[in-house]
């Protein structure tokens, strides 16, 4: 007799009804989608990253394609938090999903006021806090490379916050483990990772950039090994939950990040090609613990076997 | 707008390196307005990834799309291989469109090149014969003709760079020439423009310099084609508004030419 598997994952004291997420900076303010998809299908959606003040974004051309993924350099453009909570929060807190947060500021001080925004609003399940933007000078990479500036920028906003506290890490660093303890020990929920892989590209004809900001982050499938391995090797190194992200494209590519030791993913570049990747992802996620005797999809995660 | 799995009526040949494709979708011909565009999915593959834009070229038995294109790289190579029957993943449309004119306005459509596609849907969709339709190509191999297209009949004047056919020179100097010969009525002018930067920021400047209010239709890259990534900003002229950038998608692809920072391009 098949019951229906149990698709619910935890992340700390959030449950989601299922492991799939869209991730900051592909999927909007989740309205845009909403003729195509209904996002209150998803295990959450992580809104495209928030600052104290709107931020205009980076010159373009702002975004090149690559083989097998894409260079961005937006530059964390976004309305503000303010705005974000009168025009955008009340249509995403009517959603049978959790809505998490993901914050960007420009010192600890920053990110430390942005919690503070959020304390207490309702409709808001978690904050993710965004370190490791690659395209903007302040903040961002120097902060995310640096542990104890890492751990620093996890406590400050654990501080001034009744919400889970997810870290988004940065790939572009020797050795990710010290980044991950760094901020269990500050006290996270759980880590997100990997953000983008900072790359660029050169058009041989014109010798110019192919972005205006010289350098971009990498995502899609041509990131996703890294990822992996990333993911297995944080997962190793922590006890909090770790959230897979990178260049996932369907349910083989999200169950890869779960044996590997992820609680949950995140769906980023694929929603660009196809706004319904993610809830294809949950479908098959059900039909492939239905095919291979999964009872609960949380009994994959870190299943990796050896070859001896 | 609508996410659908279209099936290809024809992909003909037009020229040496140009093609027709026609994707049936009775809900996007009757939404589409001259100016939108549609996402498409060149193939299910991961290189090339994203989905292309292509402006909407027309509309033909009320059900299908046409999408004019150059072979300039991998995607459109791909897509020049599809064959009658197959299918493609497309979403649209998409974008603005452009404002269309009063009764009495005249209006003046200046191309260049693979810009003549939005403007072949505009001047369809006037089907006035009080539209001048100007077109500005390289050489006479890369002409494309409207009846090719579509049945209309509407003042086509072209331009050759090389002056292989008809008229040599630039499109833009025939809508000076226009201008020059139509003082009196300029009032009415109402100029609709797509193709090379080049060609539009000359046609900007004349636009301006006659006080004649002018359209461009705007090509950037894209990720999403949906205003979530912000992957085509393009700098608005003035800055009293908190950011200077619009989004192409969304904003756009249609502007009021004296709305861009045109030395940003």
């Amino acid at each position: 007799m098949s019951s229906k598997p149990d698709l619910r994952t935890t992340l700390g004291p959030l449950e989601l009804k299922n492991p799939v997420m869209t991730a900051s900076g592909t999927f909007g303010y989740g309205s845009e989608y909403k003729s195509i998809m209904d996002p209150g299908l998803l295990g959450a959606i992580i809104v495209k990253g928030l600052s104290l003040k709107p931020m205009a974004g980076n010159p373009p051309p702002r975004i090149v394609e690559t083989p097998g993924g894409m260079l961005n350099a937006i530059g964390l453009a976004n309305i503000g938090i303010e705005e974000f909570l009168k025009t955008k929060l009340p249509w995403l807190r009517n959603l049978d999903t959790h809505v998490i947060v993901n914050i960007y500021g420009h010192s600890i001080n920053e990110y430390s006021e942005l919690a503070g925004v959020l304390k207490g609003v309702d409709g808001v399940s978690a904050v993710e806090v965004n370190i490791s933007c690659p395209n903007v000078d302040e903040g961002g990479l120097v902060f995310g490379k640096n542990p104890e500036i890492s751990g620093q920028v996890t406590e400050a906003v654990i501080r001034n916050t009744d919400k889970p506290v997810i870290v988004k890490l940065t790939p572009n660093v020797t050795d990710i483990t010290v980044l991950a303890k760094a901020v269990e020990r500050a006290g996270a929920t759980c880590l997100s990772l990997i953000n983008t892989l900072t790359g660029m590209a050169i058009d041989i004809d014109t010798r110019l950039p192919k972005l205006a900001n010289i350098t971009g982050g990498l995502s899609g499938p041509a990131i996703r090994p890294v990822a992996i391995h990333m993911v297995y090797q944080a997962a190793q190194a922590v006890k909090i939950p770790v959230i897979g992200i990178g260049g996932i494209m369907n349910y083989r590519d999200a169950i890869e990040f779960m044996i590997a030791g992820a609680s949950a993913v995140q769906v980023g570049t694929a929603n660009f090609i196809n706004p319904r990747t993610s809830l294809d992802i949950i479908q098959d996620i059900e039909k492939y613990c239905l095919e291979n005797g999964i009872d609960k999809i949380t009994d994959i995660i870190g299943s990796m076997k050896s070859y001896r | 707008m609508f996410d659908q799995t279209l099936k290809i009526i024809f992909n003909e040949k037009i020229t040496s390196d140009t093609f027709l494709l026609g994707l049936r979708s009775p809900e996007i011909a009757a939404e589409s307005m001259p100016g939108q565009f549609a996402m498409i999915r060149i193939d299910n593959t991961i290189d090339p990834l994203l989905r292309r834009p292509f402006s909407i070229c027309g509309i033909r038995d009320k059900e299908t799309i046409l999408i004019l294109y150059r072979v300039l790289g991998k995607g459109t190579s791909i897509l020049s291989q599809k064959q009658e029957g197959e299918l493609m993943s497309v979403m649209g449309p998409l974008g603005n469109g452009f404002k269309l004119p009063d009764k009495d306005d005249k209006a003046i459509l200046i191309a260049g090149g693979m810009g003549v596609a939005p403007l072949f849907f505009l001047a369809w969709k006037l089907k006035s014969s009080s539209i001048e339709f100007m077109t500005g190509f390289k050489t006479s191999d890369e002409i494309i003709r409207p009846d090719r297209l579509n049945d209309l009949s509407i003042n086509f004047s072209i331009t050759t760079d090389d002056g292989s056919s008809d008229y040599k020179g630039f499109v833009t100097d025939l809508l000076e020439e226009y201008i020059a010969c139509h003082r009196e009525s300029s009032d009415s002018l109402r100029v609709y423009s797509c193709g090379p930067t080049s060609m539009l920021k000359k046609t900007a400047a004349i636009t301006a310099k006659n006080n004649i209010p002018c359209q461009v239709s705007l090509e950037t890259h894209m990720a999403c084609g949906l205003g979530a990534c912000q992957g085509c900003a393009v700098k608005i002229s003035g800055s009293e508004s908190l950011s200077p950038y619009r989004h192409v998608c969304q904003d756009g692809p249609v502007f009021s030419s004296c709305d861009i920072d045109w030395n940003s391009l």
